[in-house]
């Protein structure tokens, strides 16, 4: 088969190839693509978001809202939450720089910040919920906003618990999570950046617009 | 990227896992036993859905619901389309090709994420068995496998609720599908393969995992919604409460647009890498092929309202969808003219592979061009929800994909069991499906020209005979299957021993031992940089010249 063409082994791996032989039929080292798994999950995760921002945007172009409806929104507590969200990225990303340099202490104490940061945002959403003049079945906008902001909801829900656990791994003996390998904080981390990205986007339309 | 491979290793297959037939029932993390579990499980579910349709051609060989109620009726129509659409082609002509061979074809020892692999393919046989008991339960779903509200909304609740979980599943399931083709096609290459060297079905994968990336999570999303307005009574779509019924056909059609797409493309892929080994000459116009196959990926995400013609669009979105739609027809058709001029001259062994593979281009130019017909407003809001949609779209997908999944079958069988398939039965099974097809769709376009909607039980009489043909068409392709199966069963115990390579093929999964060994290879893997330099003397390829650009544009 002169179309193939056996690529040399290279010589500097020979004392690899010795020590991994035991592990099975055959092994080669490849990149870690677990990032970029994840990302282009984040990119359907992203479109689900695009299709419901889509459809509140036409609702509101096209569905008028039935005489006497409410949908004035108040702008604090919003204002609120995306500092909070904001600032958690940031938390986040400090975490990341600590466990580069083996801080375990420190990243913990970072990741505990994201996490409250995040539990903030949850009950401070609530809040909201609580307070505002409709209900879910109320009308098309109402429904659509609590659809919206609670999809968004569950997102930082997931989130939060992401960060408390990557918080226990992250635990100075015995934890999975080290300089070395920080790859479960890292995901945890693109995920952190993504919901806040999505809220940003999710502010300018839902509350500004 | 370094490669640590003993050469010829002897070391034996770790033992992690169950070995023999068993391990086609385990959480197998191999490629070649996930490809063969999502093959064998469509082709169940093909049966189911198979079935189905024979009880809808029953009951259409007469104009009045006599063969069972019109309820009934609706559930059948919705559990075939969504059983053949969801459980059998999409599975098949991604997940169970795709994972065969798309790690021999990027010389990849496994996909990316073996272990989401599995997940993906696990997530398939509860999703299908939950939507079909759906039916001896409660009742099935009634709104056809569009679920446009209000019809989902009005209809029984649980069966459309079910649905809805079992559609999520298997969207879930072909999610991470997409991004396991995407990460191993685009990162787990050997090194030294380029992009332009990869088989066709690697680009066609590519594509199709693109168009399922960007377009699934939207169905996901839209049937919450839409579960959220049957359970917890908002107004999403419901008009009654202030909805509107046409943004979900806007979100519904984003997604099942591409779906087409999602099923064809990974078709033509498949029919690029048969018609070369079997005509023994190299795929006519690599370059072209590729950039077409993305052509189709961008174009096939913004044409999806050429559905809803009749849904009070307006007139500048119907001039787009239109234009946009009939672009279309431009890459497919590059794609047709490479298959016949790929065909022309070579030395074309007519087995069943390859009769199936010119039953497919044969078809699938038929349902193009109702296609092209159907995008023009005009003549789309004449015969839209009628039987010449049906007729357009069973050339699509039966005529289209299920061809090439059964030139599919014969071509890669040898490999799969290390058997021959029997090629007179092969041929006689091409024979039937080809007559019985066209004898059932194709009367269909005249029902539908002449009036006759789709999706009910009973129609005006006038239109019977016609009808009987067609069911007698589905009688013939329920016939053809029976040699198929006989086929496939024997011959996986008394059929000849195929050998390594029976096909004297080039691309990667041939040059290994039939069926290859876990991890695919002993040793290294081969770097193939020309899968299709058939046709001339292999000492005259210029190895110097090494892509995977044909050898006929460069004058040989």
């Amino acid at each position: 088969m002169t179309s193939t063409l056996p690529v040399q082994p290279d010589s500097t791996d020979s004392s690899e190839i010795e020590s991994t032989e035991t592990h099975g039929h055959a092994v080669e080292e490849h990149g870690d693509f677990r990032m970029f798994g994840l990302a282009t999950f984040l990119v359907a995760d992203a479109m689900t978001f695009a299709g419901f921002f889509a459809a509140y945007l036409t609702f509101k172009a096209v569905n008028p809202l039935p005489s006497g409806a409410i949908y004035e929104l108040e702008l604090p507590l919003p204002i609120l939450n995306t500092v909070l969200l904001l600032v958690s990225s940031a938390t986040f990303h400090k975490a990341g720089q600590a466990i580069r340099n083996s801080d375990h202490a420190r990243c913990r104490r970072w990741l505990l910040i994201t996490a409250s940061l995040g539990i903030a945002f949850l009950i401070s959403q609530m809040v909201e919920y609580f307070t505002l003049p409709f209900g879910l079945t109320d009308n098309l906008y109402a429904s659509t906003f609590f659809a919206v902001t609670g999809f968004h909801g569950l997102h930082v829900t997931l989130g939060a618990v992401m960060t408390l656990i990557v918080w226990w791994q992250a635990r100075e003996t015995g934890g999975r999570v080290t300089a070395q390998n920080h790859f479960p904080l890292e995901a945890a981390e693109l995920y952190w950046h993504f919901v806040d990205g999505i809220w940003v986007v999710l502010f300018v339309i839902l509350y500004l617009l | 990227m370094t490669v640590t491979l003993p050469p010829n290793s002897t070391a034996p297959a770790p033992k992690l896992q169950p070995t023999g037939w068993l391990r086609y029932l385990s959480f197998s993390v191999d490629h070649k036993v996930i490809g063969l579990q999502y093959l064998v499980c469509g082709f169940v579910f093909y049966l189911i859905g198979g079935a189905l349709a024979g009880a809808i051609r029953t009951e259409l060989a007469s104009p009045v619901a006599d063969f069972m109620a019109r309820d009934v009726y609706n559930q059948v129509l919705t559990l075939h389309g969504t059983v053949m659409i969801f459980l059998w082609i999409v599975p098949v002509v991604n997940g169970a090709f795709g994972n065969y061979l798309i790690p021999f074809y990027v010389g990849a020892r496994d996909m990316a994420f073996p272990r989401l692999n599995a997940v993906a393919f696990w997530l398939i046989p509860p999703a299908g068995l939950m939507l079909v008991a759906s039916y001896f339960i409660t009742g099935a779903a009634q709104s056809g496998w569009t679920a446009y509200p209000p019809l989902s909304i009005t209809t029984p609740a649980t069966g459309q609720i079910i649905w809805i979980v079992s559609v999520l599943l298997l969207g879930g399931s072909s999610i991470f599908g997409g991004i396991n083709f995407i990460a191993t096609i685009l990162k787990l290459r050997r090194p030294g393969l380029k992009l332009m060297q990869m088989p066709m079905y690697c680009w066609a994968m590519l594509g199709t995992s693109i168009l399922v990336v960007a377009s699934t999570p939207v169905l996901a999303g839209t049937l919450v919604l839409l579960s959220f307005d049957i359970v917890a009574h908002t107004g999403f779509f419901n008009p009654s409460l202030g909805g509107n019924v046409v943004v979900y056909q806007h979100l519904f059609w984003f997604y099942s647009h591409p779906a087409v797409y999602i099923m064809v493309l990974p078709a033509f892929g498949l029919v690029s890498e048969i018609l070369p080994i079997h005509a023994r000459k190299p795929l006519f116009g690599y370059v072209t092929m590729v950039y077409s196959i993305m052509a189709i990926v961008v174009l096939g995400l913004i044409v999806w309202a050429h559905h809803m013609f009749t849904s009070g669009t307006p007139p500048w979105m119907r001039l787009f969808f239109t234009i946009a739609t009939a672009f279309i027809a431009v890459p497919t058709g590059i794609k047709f003219f490479n298959w016949l001029a790929t065909l022309w001259g070579g030395k074309i062994s007519l087995n069943s592979a390859v009769l199936f593979s010119c039953g497919f281009i044969v078809n699938f130019v038929l349902g193009g061009i109702t296609g092209v017909a159907l995008a023009q407003v005009p003549f789309d809001i004449h015969v839209h929800d009628t039987y010449f949609v049906v007729a357009h779209f069973h050339y699509i997908v039966f005529g289209g994909s299920v061809f090439v999944i059964f030139a599919s079958i014969y071509h890669w069988y040898p490999k799969f069991t290390g058997r021959m398939l029997n090629e007179d039965l092969g041929r006689f099974h091409c024979a039937l499906t080809f007559i019985g097809f066209n004898f059932c769709f194709g009367p269909q376009h005249w029902l539908g020209l002449n009036g006759m909607p789709r999706r009910v039980a009973e129609y005006d009489p006038q239109f019977t005979l016609i009808n009987q043909i067609s069911s007698v068409g589905a009688l013939l392709m329920a016939i053809s299957t029976l040699p198929f199966l006989w086929n496939v069963i024997h011959s996986a115990f008394y059929g000849k021993v195929a050998g390594d390579n029976p096909w004297n093929a080039l691309t990667p999964e041939w040059l290994t031992s039939s069926p290859p060994p876990v991890e695919n290879w002993v040793g290294e893997a081969p770097l193939v940089k020309e899968p299709y330099a058939y046709g001339v003397p292999i000492d005259e390829i210029d190895l110097s010249a090494t892509s995977g650009r044909d050898l006929w544009s460069s004058g040989k």
